[in-house]
């Protein structure tokens, strides 16, 4: 098992025929992704890849069943990309794109909140790796021979540190379940939160990294969702204890900062949640090591 | 993207926020000029840089007379601020705003962010303005006011409402002019897509006028594409001249204050790595990402940038490949390492390892290798200290 996606799961591309989607839908289908169509407006009707083209994302729903897309649209029209895949109902969008306007991904948290919480489409990123269930399906940009299949989950903000992680797991023959990276926007579709949550219902799932940056309350949140919530062990990274403060011009930021945004800060609440945390980012593998001993 | 005072200001007055009477200058005598032309008996100079805590530092000063004016001019010209938001190197004053002071009676602080937790514009106001907001925050948190916007409806009347009267001591006249200037505020706030709005302080006159004393503002570099009246505002000579090169080139650099330079893919690998330098015994000269496609140009002028800092002793490169092959990149480092003076460890991993591992080594020059993270870090560290790993 896995989470969010797996061999069956029905998916378009957002953006089909550029260069860059290309390039990578072409990696996914190798990879066993059951990529079904995409959606380029003014291009529908076309065949891309041998799969149908279509001018709107209702029409993709429409004609194949698609529930999950990957969006590689541009930073003005992304915002827009977003809402049109959550109208045409599909359950999960992973959108690349880097360079998003913030208050566009404000607009479309908020646009969100129209649908009930069991049919509101989950978006991951945006400026993410995307997603991948090992052996199975990979919705996104990573190198998929990476990933060894197995048992932990990993959720991470940054993409290579992402990467870094499943390298050492797998060196140490440490398969993964699904591993998410939700991006380094400071407004991201979904949390670490959210996918502890389905990590913590999966069973397939038996542990899960959580790979973290300074700033941002996210990951102090999920550090006590987990302590309240999570039966299985989660091992807790943050990057950033050498990082220089911002340059901040004003001071407003310092107001809603003030407290466990440092990368020592965050350490510590996780710790103080019960999480095994690991010293260094080299040592992400053995200390995922170290908690699987105590299943 | 941050912008001077006078910008701020300007932009805040096309929108209804009042604002003083004022000229930008870039002499001395244009600074006395500007004092004859606005009139009164007091004028206040004040130095254009990208920091705040300007007043404490020297950088604002109120003069009796035009002479005196065009004598504080002269001395803050083509001199470096510094303040406690400078850094030691402080930012470099080409010009001043000078405006005609007004006495005034109250000082209010009002501040604008965007808020990561609950992903709204928050609006926080305080009766203890002119103080530092983190200052206020520690001694008189109860003086603290906010408020969320919602989204898809703006700022409301009300809320503002909520703030001027929670504020007290304003009468309903002010009250209401209260209200509509932080309308305005938020409209240029959503309107041009800041990140960051600050009045500090917000004065009442002696006449009774809300007045902003002064303004700032920051933007988000995402969303410039759609204001280009905003790029006619950036001002290149307050940036470092490294992190502007870098931007150019769509490189992120921070400069730091150690002697280990780093090249490396994704922002969270490259803390990661620094921390790791540090967890060896070494400092890191400085963050750099390159970014997902690690080109031979954008490695060509990662090196240049990462070694125009005089203090680096050696240089780590460390690449995960994912969309970028190792053997794409190690091209691009061996090309860049030819003419290099200073030690290069480079750990490569990801797609193509072996192909790029193997151009490393058969390229002849001396870079040492490394196959992991720590191994990596700690290679680095030795070979900025003169010794092998």
């Amino acid at each position: 098992m896995s989470i969010l996606i797996d061999e069956n799961t029905k998916i378009i591309v957002q953006g089909f025929t550029g260069d860059k989607a290309t390039f990578h839908a072409t990696e996914m289908i190798q990879y066993g992704t059951n990529v079904v169509g995409g959606v380029t407006p003014g291009k529908g009707g076309m065949k891309h890849l041998e799969r149908p083209v279509f001018d709107t994302v209702r029409q993709a729903v429409e004609s194949t069943g698609a529930e999950a897309s990957l969006a590689f649209v541009p930073p003005p029209f992304a915002a827009d990309a977003l809402m049109e895949a959550a109208e045409a109902g599909l359950k999960l969008v992973c959108i690349i794109t880097d360079g998003i306007p913030t208050q566009d991904m404000m607009r479309v948290k908020r646009y969100l909140l129209r649908y009930p919480k069991e049919t509101r489409t989950l978006i991951v990123g945006p400026n993410c790796a995307g997603i991948i269930s090992a052996g199975r399906a990979m919705l996104g940009i990573m190198p998929g021979h990476i990933y060894k299949r197995g048992n932990v989950g990993i959720v991470s903000r940054s993409g290579t540190l992402g990467y870094e992680a499943a390298a050492q797991m797998t060196a140490l023959g440490i398969g993964i379940s699904t591993s998410v990276g939700i991006g380094g926007d400071p407004i991201n579709g979904s949390s670490f939160l959210d996918h502890m949550a389905l990590f913590e219902r999966d069973p397939d799932t038996h542990a899960v990294v959580m790979i973290g940056e300074i700033g941002g309350p996210q990951e102090a949140e999920a550090a006590q969702w987990i302590r309240e919530n999570m039966s299985k062990p989660v091992i807790g990274y943050v990057a950033g204890l050498t990082a220089p403060k911002g340059r901040r011009m004003g001071h407003a930021g310092a107001i809603i900062s003030a407290e466990g945004d440092t990368a020592g800060e965050k350490a510590e609440i996780m710790k103080s949640y019960g999480l095994f945390v690991a010293p260094s980012a080299s040592e992400l593998g053995s200390t995922v090591a170290q908690a699987l001993a105590t299943l | 993207m941050d912008i001077h005072e006078y910008q701020a200001k300007e932009l805040l007055a096309q929108r209804g926020v009042p604002i003083p009477r004022g000229k930008v200058v870039y002499t001395p005598a244009e600074a006395a000029q500007a004092a004859i032309e606005l009139g009164g008996e007091l004028w206040a100079v004040k130095a254009q840089i990208h920091a705040g805590g300007r007043g404490k530092a020297g950088g604002v000063r109120l003069c009796k007379t035009p002479h005196e004016v065009s004598k504080v001019a002269e001395a803050l010209l083509g001199t470096a601020l510094v303040t406690h938001q400078t850094g030691p190197e402080g930012k470099i004053v080409e010009r001043l705003y000078i405006e005609a002071a007004e006495p005034f009676e109250r000082e209010i602080y009002l501040g604008f962010v965007l808020d990561r937790k609950t992903q709204r514009i928050r609006i926080i106001a305080s009766a203890q303005g002119g103080m530092e907001i983190e200052d206020i925050v520690k001694t008189h948190p109860e003086a603290i006011l906010q408020i969320e916007v919602e989204p898809a409806i703006g700022l409301l009347a009300f809320q503002a409402r909520e703030l001027a009267f929670g504020l007290g001591g304003l009468t309903l006249k002010q009250v209401q002019k209260f209200v509509s200037l932080t309308l305005g505020c938020y409209r240029t706030f959503r309107d041009l897509d800041a990140s960051m709005a600050e009045i500090n302080p917000l004065v009442v006159t002696r006449e009774g006028q809300l007045v902003a004393l002064d303004g700032k503002m920051s933007f988000d570099d995402n969303a410039l594409f759609r204001h280009p009246e905003l790029h006619e505002m950036h001002d290149p000579a307050q940036e470092d001249p490294r992190e502007a090169q870098a931007h150019l080139h769509g490189l992120n650099y921070v400069g730091l204050a150690g002697d280990i330079g780093c090249i490396i893919n994704g922002a969270g690998l490259a803390m990661a790595t620094m921390d790791m330098i540090k967890y060896a015994g070494g400092e890191p000269a400085n963050f750099l990402d390159v970014g997902g496609g690690a080109s031979p140009e954008r490695v060509a002028e990662a090196f240049r940038l990462v070694l125009s800092d005089p203090n680096v002793k050696a240089i780590l490169v460390n690449i995960f490949a994912g969309i970028n092959r190792c053997d794409w990149v190690a091209q691009g480092v061996v090309q860049a390492a030819r003419e290099l003076k200073v030690p290069l460890v480079v750990r490569l991993a990801g797609t193509n390892v072996e192909a790029g591992q193997k151009i490393i080594r058969e390229s002849g020059l001396p870079i040492i290798s490394a196959d992991t993270l720590a191994e990596a870090a700690e290679r680095a560290v030795a070979a900025a200290h003169g010794k092998t790993a």
